[in-house]
């Protein structure tokens, strides 16, 4: 959609108008994938065509959408989860029709003409990475660790010196055993990361989530994202349960299929840890 | 596993499915995926942003649902938790 003459803003002028909302980039789309999914706001999601690419885009009013009023909406939990939720609706529809470079959240320009030449400008880019994905879906691992797996640490008790040493012993030895379950638990981690690095066509890790977002019981030491061919699935499921076998002081869980987010960061970026460079 | 919107939730239970956790999700949508620099948007890519975001996220989630799980305390006899 363009922006009008009247619309376009100057420095500090208050936001009007209507972006564009990029979900992702894929060679072509089906109009009956896009038919059936909405975008931001429930605007529908339509193609910008250029250099052989499309975009996939949906309508982003800049009151709610514009630099200054993102800044803002992404520190409203409510609106962050109806925004990433509503973006990867799209995208992950896209992903199950053929290859897709999802875009960030909150990728939005001002008219389907900057699109345009990002396609354009892009393009060499875009088409090596849709290649790279053709046939291929992203899935999550991650490792948590199992509290009382690593052996206590011994120590004698009631040596003397009566309560207050004994409690300081009984800390150190709390401590010591808790430093060396997260060491065993890291250890496991990079072990099991290791294996199904391996396995997957490329690989990475995110930080390990925290716990008041996560819920989880115990700290997460893994969370990997691995692109694996589609056909490759069953064996990657397998390995999974046999690494959890073989770890048990780890508690593995897996998710997907998930679209390509986490293999598709331009080179500039901070590394992904690629294991293995794709074919 | 084509499920739509939902993903297998664990190793141990293939066939338990859930839907995607909204933290999983932002690992993805704000950590990952490719960076393009919008017209408007250029500050979203900036790692700031994304960091204060995810701090008013724990915040929000801490409020929602204070975190339940005691650390050590003195004299407690487990300690391998984090």
């Amino acid at each position: 959609m363009r922006t009008t003459a009247e619309t376009t803003p100057t420095a500090d002028a208050p936001e009007t108008g209507t972006g564009v909302w990029l979900h992702g980039v894929t060679a072509d789309v089906d109009p009956a994938t896009l038919s059936g999914i909405t975008g931001m706001d429930a605007a529908p999601v339509r193609p910008v065509r250029a250099a052989g690419l499309t975009a996939v885009v949906s309508a982003a009013p800049l009151a709610e959408y514009g630099e200054a009023a993102l800044r803002r909406n992404l520190e409203d939990l409510a609106w962050l989860e109806r925004a990433a939720r509503t973006h990867h609706t799209v995208v992950d529809a896209l992903s199950r029709a053929g290859a897709v470079v999802p875009a960030r959240l909150a990728t939005v320009h001002r008219d389907d003409d900057r699109v345009a030449r990002v396609l354009t400008e892009r393009r060499d880019e875009f088409s090596a990475t849709l290649a790279r994905l053709t046939g291929r879906e992203e899935w999550g691992v991650k490792g948590y660790v199992v509290p009382g797996a690593p052996p206590r640490t011994a120590e004698a008790a009631g040596a003397g010196g009566g309560a207050g040493a004994a409690y300081l012993r009984r800390r150190r030895a709390q401590l010591t055993a808790r430093e060396e379950g997260q060491r065993i638990a890291a250890d496991a981690a990079v072990a099991v990361h290791t294996a199904l690095a391996g396995y997957a066509v490329a690989a990475r890790r995110h930080a390990p989530q925290d716990r008041r977002l996560s819920g989880a019981a115990t700290a997460m030491v893994l969370n990997g994202a691995y692109l694996i061919d589609r056909n490759g699935l069953a064996g990657f499921s397998a390995l999974v349960g046999a690494l959890a076998d073989r770890h048990p002081e780890l508690r593995l869980e897996l998710t997907g299929p998930w679209p390509p987010y986490s293999f598709v960061a331009e080179p500039s970026a901070e590394p992904a840890h690629p294991v293995r460079e794709p074919a | 596993m084509a499920v739509t919107s939902l993903a297998p939730s664990s190793a141990d239970d293939p066939l338990a499915y859930r839907p995607v956790a909204l933290v999983d999700l932002l690992d993805r949508v704000l950590g990952t995926g490719v960076v393009i620099s919008g017209d408007i948007t250029l500050a979203i890519a900036d790692i700031d942003l994304v960091r204060i975001s995810l701090r008013a996220l724990v915040a929000s989630v801490g409020a929602l649902a204070p975190p339940d799980l005691p650390d050590v305390t003195p004299g407690s006899s487990v300690a391998v938790e984090p």
